[in-house]
């Protein structure tokens, strides 16, 4: 229940944080990626303030022996750069230059950004179960 | 850059980085959106509600905010489909094959200085910048 709770305000504050930046707004990304244009910084502001509260509020949490609601925290081990890495990494951006929305602004504008908005969640939805299929079929190297 | 807007800016980052704070420190998980999105229909059985609630809320943010401000927050999209549609694909296949986006690698990553997520960055906005470059010398706009 708390563990439930905790999701949809972490979602709602995350959301709010998106509307107040503007950063649902993809001619506003797209005018941060246009560096040889007429440049709007927001966009780095906004990693800015999300990173110094994120930094210092991570190292306050691990201070606990764990979670409020769960048994542990779950922080990604791995170190390891790899060509998926990159490559996804470099699809991405490609995809987010293409029209300016990223997986948070894509979501949060849905009740206001109409049919392209629906239209390029579809697609997003599309090249997620694509990666699920490709990732089944590919055989997995045995742990070391 | 008469459209900079850092104060609205700061403070809707600030927001971000407390709701990641938020779903680390009362539930453990990183607040990665690809991930939290694509793991309500793929994750297992048992570890979707969460994410469910936490997408609902994400919806739910501005058009609670509209409600309370009688208007939209301002959103322009002036791409033809055929670039809304690739956009779309590349962004879905690449998150999940790179593990992360602007909020997983972006927020989360950086803030504990992940080697994985300082190259993802770096390779993302990269990319991105040299896309809108491109596409913009293609259109002549």
């Amino acid at each position: 229940m708390g563990r439930n709770i905790a999701a949809l305000l972490a979602g709602l504050v995350f959301g709010l944080g998106l509307t107040i930046s503007e950063m649902v707004n993809p001619a506003k990304v797209l005018a941060f990626l246009d560096l040889f244009g007429n440049w709007d910084p927001s966009l780095a502001f906004v990693m800015g303030g999300a990173l110094i509260v994120t930094a210092i509020g991570y190292r306050l949490a691990w201070t606990r022996p764990k979670p409020v609601f769960a048994e542990r925290f779950q922080v990604p081990g791995n170190r390891q750069i790899d060509t998926k890495l990159a490559l996804g990494a470099v699809l991405f951006g490609v995809g987010w230059g293409l029209v300016g929305l990223c997986p948070g602004p894509a979501i949060s504008a849905l009740t206001f950004g109409g049919a392209p908005v629906l239209v390029f969640l579809a697609a997003m939805g599309a090249g997620m179960a694509a990666y699920e299929l490709f990732d089944r079929m590919t055989p997995r190297p045995k742990a070391a | 850059m008469e459209n900079f807007t850092p104060i609205s800016a700061s403070i809707g980052g600030a927001l971000i980085g407390l709701s990641a704070v938020l779903l680390m420190a009362l539930n453990g998980r990183i607040a990665g959106i690809s991930g939290v999105f694509s793991g309500t229909v793929f994750a297992e059985r048992g570890d979707k509600l969460w994410r469910i609630l936490f997408i609902i809320g994400l919806i739910a943010a501005p058009a609670l905010w509209a409600l309370t401000q009688g208007a939209h927050p301002p959103f322009e999209i002036t791409q033809n489909w055929s670039l809304i549609i690739a956009g779309g694909l590349l962004v879905g296949f690449g998150t999940r094959l790179g593990s992360g986006c602007t909020s997983g690698h972006g927020v989360c990553g950086l803030s504990r200085l992940s080697p994985r997520s300082m190259t993802s960055v770096a390779l993302f906005m990269g990319a991105g910048m040299a896309t809108v470059a491109i596409v913009k010398s293609f259109l002549g706009t």
